[in-house]
């Protein structure tokens, strides 16, 4: 059911912009102004202009984006928590002519996978790592995720998050970009037009990067997670401008 | 070099979650006074005349599910 | 001529790896087996084979790499021993849910915890009864011999792939790290990426081409999907019951005695059934080689003639309750074993037998 009006304008001629061929039918579970729908966008976006679809294999996390293999028509693995960078390892050293990229978010990658991240960052794995930091845990329920920042409120700290119970926000893009096997380590958003443009052209880098055999490209887009920051779609981007991108500020931090 | 736009809402996957609308530099996209049979109020093509076919709503859409026309005017 | 070298356990499996065209190895270091992989890098085979090793980070990240791979359709393959082994349990239980093929090797040390580097047989249960949660088996092999050892990378992967689930070589300390001679086999060639399209296109993540998307997961949120896997699951499992056992016997035409042992303690137990039967005992010996699917029906089989069983062990006694299961109360069940890296010799286990069976 579309909201067609008599218009002279919508004809197939005049197309500017639809949805991806490389996206599914399938309707996403993501809440509404949920920013894992755009960033899946843009990659099978990228996807379909490198025309690699034959050749690409994603590995979704356990977190929001565990149905990641529902909406991007593609093949997928599905890891266990933390694990996307040890598949990814083994499958583009067995197959390294294909593209592959991990999908992650804020628990899988920067808690629970601290030293898979890690360690297949330093050995320079020809693979994407695209990790979404919202600073909580989405499905589970609003806990507390390594990068929420200080005096956020989630579900295991109600009174806010506190340095000497919690320790700090961690900011791993930056621990990444330190170790020699990155070459390409960027923070980007995607709650606006000009964000959205910027992190897809990071993304096709990345992607262009792995037949390079540069080593690891590592996009962390800074999110928002609107139903567990307990605001609607567009005030969680805008308290996400507001207060997450001073401590995760957007920009390359190494471009090799 | 001038244009007008048009965009096409499915209106059934439509979340409501307004993020085209506030990224919407001509007001054409308001959310509509009624909801799908999910129980979302929908984006719709509110101010028809206004639309340059920028598609900035398509671009921040997390659904996918704005198509935007333009042509030369 | 077949090519014959003196080789340790732990490097047979690291040449016949190389030889059975094995795509990748990714593991860590841990004693009593580390000279798999150090064979493996010594040896090279990514220069000849094209074969890929890794040394991972940890036991959680190798045996996530297997995942990753065996995802892709590729032969790949770790070791490690118990107490890494407990750390890829996760990932073995996934594999078997997502139904992937693959071999892991467990030189199997003393422990619970930290343990020792001796010798023990205490992860039978680990490996036969599901170490990672939920209901699933691996196909597991033991291994008594050094050409065992190398013979079974074979194996494993044949039956790993013919029933698409995890396999595994169920060794110890000592096996792994003494010398036999081996013989090695002709090598097998490593299949194209073309080949595996074809032959496990269906399933594996190739790369959408021609076909529809794959995806590998063990998630299934509706009961009764989740149900369907479990009842798949457990139809591949009761037919590799049926089909898959191996095992050796050892003087048990007329035996009236029978000891059951594997690995290591199946070795030894060939000497005390040699001086059982010098002193009149009749005294036989079975040498389970599939642990799963475990030699129900042959132990049944061979009740009728028996007297007693001992089930000889180098743990608390843990292969001795399946042979309980088997036996359901028809003939005394006894048990010997020495815990904790502790070899127990010939004799003892002789002494043993004697006194629980009073003779």
């Amino acid at each position: 059911m579309q909201t067609t009006m008599d218009n002279d304008i919508i004809k197939p001629e005049n197309l500017v912009y639809g949805k991806s061929k490389v996206l599914t039918d399938t309707v996403m579970h993501y809440c509404p102004g949920c920013t894992h729908g755009v960033v899946h966008k843009i990659i099978a976006e990228v996807i379909e202009e490198m025309d690699i679809q034959d050749r690409t294999i994603g590995v979704c996390p356990v977190g929001c984006a565990v149905f990641a293999y529902k909406y991007i028509d593609i093949d997928w693995q599905q890891a266990a928590h933390g694990r996307a960078p040890a598949l990814a390892t083994a499958t583009k050293r067995l197959y390294p002519d294909k593209y592959v990229f991990t999908y992650q978010g804020d628990g899988d990658l920067a808690s629970i996978g601290t030293a898979e991240i890690i360690h297949a960052c330093n050995r320079g794995e020809n693979i994407v790592v695209i990790f979404i930091n919202n600073a909580i845990y989405g499905m589970t329920g609003g806990q507390m995720a390594p990068t929420t920042l200080l005096g956020m409120k989630t579900a295991t700290t109600p009174y806010g998050r506190k340095a000497e119970l919690n320790g700090y926000p961690l900011k791993i893009t930056e621990l990444v970009a330190q170790l020699e096997g990155t070459c390409y380590v960027t923070r980007q958003s995607a709650q606006n037009p000009a964000s959205v443009r910027k992190a897809k052209k990071a993304i096709r880098k990345a992607f262009e990067n792995t037949t390079q055999k540069k080593g690891t490209s590592f996009i962390e887009i800074v999110a928002a997670c609107n139903s567990n920051w307990k605001m609607a779609p567009v005030k969680a981007n805008k308290w996400m401008e507001e207060n997450m991108f001073p401590f995760y500020p957007l920009g390359d931090l190494k471009d090799r | 070099m001038a244009f007008k736009g048009a965009v096409v809402v499915d209106t059934e996957k439509c979340k409501g979650c307004g993020v085209c609308i506030a990224n919407c530099p001509t007001d054409t996209i308001a959310l509509a006074n009624k909801v799908n049979s999910k129980g979302y109020p929908y984006a719709m093509m509110a101010n028809p005349d206004n639309c340059i076919g920028c598609a900035n709503c398509a671009i921040v859409c997390p659904d996918s599910v704005i198509t935007v026309y333009k042509v030369k005017i | 001529m077949a090519e014959k070298l003196l080789k340790k356990g732990n490097e047979a499996i690291a040449l016949a790896a190389i030889r059975y065209g094995v795509d990748g190895y990714f593991g860590y270091p841990i004693t009593p087996q580390s000279e798999v992989m150090e064979t493996l890098m010594e040896e090279m085979p990514w220069e000849t084979t094209g074969m890929v090793v890794l040394q991972a980070e940890s036991e959680t990240s190798s045996i996530n790499m297997l995942y990753g791979g065996a995802c892709c359709g590729k032969k790949v393959m770790t070791s490690s021993s118990s107490p890494g082994i407990s750390l890829m349990c996760e990932g073995i239980s996934y594999m078997a849910g997502s139904e992937l093929p693959c071999l892991v090797v467990n030189v199997t040390r003393g422990g619970p915890g930290l343990g020792t580097i001796q010798p023990s047989q205490g992860d039978y249960f680990q490996a036969v009864k599901g170490g990672g949660h939920g209901d699933y088996k691996t196909i597991v092999l033991a291994p008594a011999s050094v050409q065992e050892m190398y013979d079974f990378v074979g194996t494993g992967f044949d039956l790993a792939f013919k029933y698409r689930m995890p396999a595994m070589i169920l060794s110890d300390g000592a096996i792994g790290q003494m010398m036999e001679k081996v013989e090695l086999r002709p090598q097998v060639q490593r299949l194209t990426d073309k080949e595996i399209a074809e032959k496990y296109g269906d399933w594996a993540t190739t790369g959408k081409s021609g076909r529809k998307a794959n995806f590998i997961s063990s998630l299934a949120l509706e009961a009764r999907d989740m149900e369907q896997i479990n009842l798949r699951l457990q139809a591949k499992y009761r037919l590799i019951e049926e089909t898959e056992v191996l095992f050796e016997k050892h003087l048990c035409d007329d035996a009236e005695y029978l000891l059951v042992a594997f690995g290591s303690s199946a070795r030894i137990c060939e000497s005390t059934v040699e001086m059982a039967r010098s002193k009149g005992i009749r005294m036989g010996l079975l040498r389970p080689i599939t642990l799963f699917p475990f030699p129900t029906r042959i132990i049944q089989a061979m009740l009728p003639q028996l007297k007693g069983i001992m089930s000889v062990e180098l743990s608390a006694g843990q292969m001795v309750e399946d042979i309980r299961l088997a036996v359901n109360g028809a003939v005394p069940v006894e048990f010997f074993g020495k815990m904790g890296g502790i070899v127990f010799s010939p004799e003892e286990v002789l002494n043993a037998f004697t006194a629980k069976f009073n003779l």
